[in-house]
């Protein structure tokens, strides 16, 4: 008699939106009720949906959002240090997306304009606090810094596509999105 | 005579025809300067297209400048030869001299200096071109007075005759380059076979196309021949390719200079076979000063009767036109060709169909290389037989081969197809050498061990560049050199291409910056394979080649530069805080960040 199998051991997803606006998570929400099938396959780590504050082992890591600030880089390199696979999320994760549209300008610039010369802004001086992550001169996407397994672009990436392309990985295959899944405009 | 009058005087010179638009905009530009918006209106109007797509053919082509850009355009030849004999350093003190970055116009309007792809200058640079006029050999002493020549607004014209000397530097010559031909006798022989046996005879004779890819030059003009022209404008065209881009090549400005009746009876055979009574010759931009010697040779050869109506006495009928590219590598490509030939954005089109069958203004076209036409006469001359004496079995008759780089006689070497590459060393006195760039960037690095194999079409192909990179360069850079090079050059048609050139180049350079990982060579090579796969042209295809032989044959030149096993992050991230840290006055341990291999 065959012993009975045991449940097969489920996968631990962690995620994270850094330089990102939540849209990439809000469209990982729209796979509806799908994402009670997808929880009999994983169990969250870190997530905005956990709570869980720092990424423990994981298999895979998504990360919404470039990178524009140290946290951001501790954040990625703390991801990449404990997944085994690293997925970048839309648009700002792979290219670096609408936080980017600030790289065309002088950062002390910025600062100067945001907390100095802007009228009622400017009273408490640029910000300081050790406590702030310093922001970076450019943002940056997030494979510059780390490696990068795959990339989901999008703006935000479709549910569908999200939907495919996680349960490829979970399956072991090599995701692919196919027509309709992958477009542009 | 005001602006718009020299505009229409142009436009009238080319009966208001769109599909000339590339002469006129070359016309117009070379008396206005460049091409403004007002201009651009005129002649959209003039030629009745929209105005968007006369702004498109302005804005894809390197030489048509829709925002002024100095009286003095300098441009300098960027190939890695150029390189090789220290065109950087001398761009840094014409810039320096001038108060000037490159790439940005002087304040009052007087210069700019930037760089540009090839100017086919390899065995006497480095090479500029001023105003489209190409200048060889530059030195530190010429830098200084051409400085002095462009800040008293010396006209080009006054400027050292010397400087605009161009070498053919033939050093070995063969069957095509010794041939004892006089104007019109292959033509002649051409003409009293007919053209049926004329094509049997190509054909007989196993001649191949000269451009690097070796097709059938018998098959392509027997389609021709056979294809039926369309509708009211129904014709055969004859076009020879002398878009000479690929960088390392200058053959064929050696042979449209010293040879060009040659290259001109050539078409004219390709007209008697195909059944064209229109031969349209398609020159690079690079090559403007050329224009003048060859519309005066056309004119000659009109006078002698091997043009126009009733050609030796026969009733056959040809004539030549001469169209300028304006700085384009794509359009070396036969049916970006085409396409710049009808006044459009040199991008490739999609075959089937091909241009055989629908070509310039969609009629049959035959687009030959420059060298394959003049190699043609040989064969109507001589005969087959005597030709496929000459070379192998599968690649007879010779080859002209562009040596540059390290050796002691860079020139032109005319071999019989079957030479090995050190015999070509050998001869143009190549020591210590390491490596050579055949066919250029899109075609292989040969290292040492390969030095026995033979140009060939069954062996290696080649287009004719032959550079020779001697122990002391550095391969990666070469390869560097040329990634960049096409990650320019793509016509940006096709996303694999557009962006794959680009991702290339960016790799390259963060290896170069020291800030490379084996991932970052392990992505190269996945970049090869899929822009190989998916790009819509031969220049996608083949743009990964220099990167790939030189990642398997040179595999340290990368290795070393790499920073580490680990990933690395492509900039330096402590320095990129250094900016909120200068702001907030702060330097606290969260102030900084660690890069790759000690974070």
């Amino acid at each position: 008699m065959n012993a009975p199998m045991s449940p097969p051991k489920k996968l631990r997803v962690a995620t994270t939106s850094l330089a990102g606006c939540f849209g990439c998570h809000m469209s990982f929400l729209d796979i509806d009720e799908r994402i009670l099938k997808l929880l009999e396959l994983i169990e969250f780590d870190r997530s905005p949906l956990t709570d869980i504050k720092h990424c423990g082992p994981c298999d895979l890591g998504i990360i919404e959002g470039g990178l524009c600030n140290a946290e951001n880089v501790h954040v990625l390199r703390e991801f990449r240090r404990n997944c085994k696979i690293i997925l970048a999320l839309g648009a700002c994760a792979i290219n670096g997306g609408l936080p980017a549209q600030r790289n065309h300008l002088d950062l002390r610039d910025v600062l100067e304009e945001v907390y100095q010369t802007e009228h009622l802004l400017g009273r408490g001086g640029i910000p300081n606090d050790p406590e702030l992550p310093l922001p970076l001169n450019k943002v940056h996407p997030i494979h510059e810094v780390v490696k990068v397994d795959y990339f989901l672009p999008g703006c935000p990436p479709s549910a569908d596509a999200i939907w495919k392309l996680l349960t490829d990985l979970l399956a072991g295959r090599t995701p692919t999105l196919g027509h309709g899944l992958l477009h542009y405009d | 005579m005001s602006d718009t009058d020299m505009i229409d005087a142009v436009l009238d010179r080319h009966h208001h025809d769109g599909t000339r638009l590339m002469q006129i905009l070359r016309e117009t530009q070379e008396q206005l300067g460049w091409l403004s918006p007002a201009t651009l209106t005129h002649i959209a109007k003039a030629i009745a297209w929209p105005r968007a797509q006369v702004e498109g053919t302005a804005d894809f082509y390197s030489f048509f400048h829709t925002r002024p850009l100095g009286r003095y355009r300098v441009l300098w030849s960027d190939n890695i030869t150029d390189r090789m004999l220290g065109n950087t350093d001398l761009l840094e003190a014409m810039c320096k001299k001038l108060w000037l970055e490159p790439g940005r116009v002087s304040e009052d309007g007087l210069v700019s200096v930037d760089v540009t792809s090839c100017t086919g200058m390899c065995d006497q640079g480095p090479a500029v071109l001023v105003n489209c006029r190409a200048i060889t050999r530059m030195t530190p002493a010429r830098v200084g007075e051409m400085v002095g020549l462009i800040r008293s607004e010396t006209p080009l014209a006054e400027w050292p005759a010397e400087w605009f000397a161009v070498d053919d530097n033939i050093r070995r010559k063969d069957i095509l380059l010794a041939h004892d031909l006089v104007p019109g006798q292959a033509l002649a022989a051409a003409l009293e076979r007919g053209a049926e046996k004329m094509l049997a005879e190509i054909k007989a004779a196993r001649l191949r196309g000269r451009g690097g890819a070796g097709f059938a030059t018998g098959l392509k003009w027997e389609a021709c021949r056979s294809a039926a022209g369309h509708g009211a404008g129904a014709a055969h065209y004859v076009v020879c390719n002398a878009d000479e881009g690929e960088p390392g090549t200058f053959k064929d400005r050696v042979l449209l200079t010293s040879y060009a009746g040659l290259v001109f009876e050539g078409m004219s055979i390709a007209g008697l076979v195909v059944g064209a009574k229109k031969g349209l010759l398609y020159l690079r931009g690079e090559y403007r000063y050329l224009l003048e010697p060859l519309e005066s040779a056309l004119a000659v050869r009109r006078d002698a009767k091997l043009l126009g109506k009733n050609i030796l006495g026969t009733d056959f009928e040809f004539d030549i036109e001469i169209h300028l590219g304006a700085g384009a590598y794509i359009c070396g490509e036969e049916s970006a060709l085409i396409e710049s030939l009808e006044g459009k954005p040199g991008r490739p089109r999609i075959r089937p169909p091909f241009p055989v069958t629908h070509g310039y203004l969609d009629q049959p076209t035959t687009v030959n290389n420059v060298e394959t036409l003049a190699a043609s006469c040989l064969i109507a001359a001589h005969g087959s037989d005597w030709y496929a004496q000459h070379g192998t079995e599968k690649s007879t008759g010779s080859k002209i081969l562009s040596v540059s780089g390290d050796c002691e006689r860079p020139g032109i070497y005319e071999y019989p197809y079957g030479v090995a590459v050190r015999q070509v060393l050998e001869d143009c006195g190549a020591s210590d050498c390491q490596a050579v760039q055949i066919s250029g960037p899109s075609g292989m690095c040969a290292a040492e061990a390969e030095f026995d194999r033979k140009i060939a079409f069954e062996d290696i192909p080649t287009a004719g560049a032959f550079m020779v990179f001697d122990e002391t360069r550095d391969m990666f850079e070469v390869a560097r050199n040329f990634a960049h090079f096409f990650a320019h050059e793509s016509c940006g048609f096709c996303t694999p291409c557009r962006v794959g050139t680009t991702l290339v180049r960016n790799l390259m350079d963060k290896i170069a910056r020291n800030h490379g990982s084996p991932y970052d060579i392990d992505e190269l090579f996945k970049l090869h394979r899929l822009m190989q796969g998916a790009s819509h042209c031969g220049l996608g295809n083949t743009a990964c080649n220099p990167i790939f032989d030189t990642l398997n044959k040179f595999r340290p030149a990368y290795e070393h530069r790499l920073m580490s096993l680990d990933y690395e992050p492509a900039f330096d991230l402590d320095a990129a805080l250094s900016q909120a840290r200068q702001m907030t006055g702060r330097d606290d341990a969260a102030a900084h960040l660690k890069n790759g291999a000690e974070a």
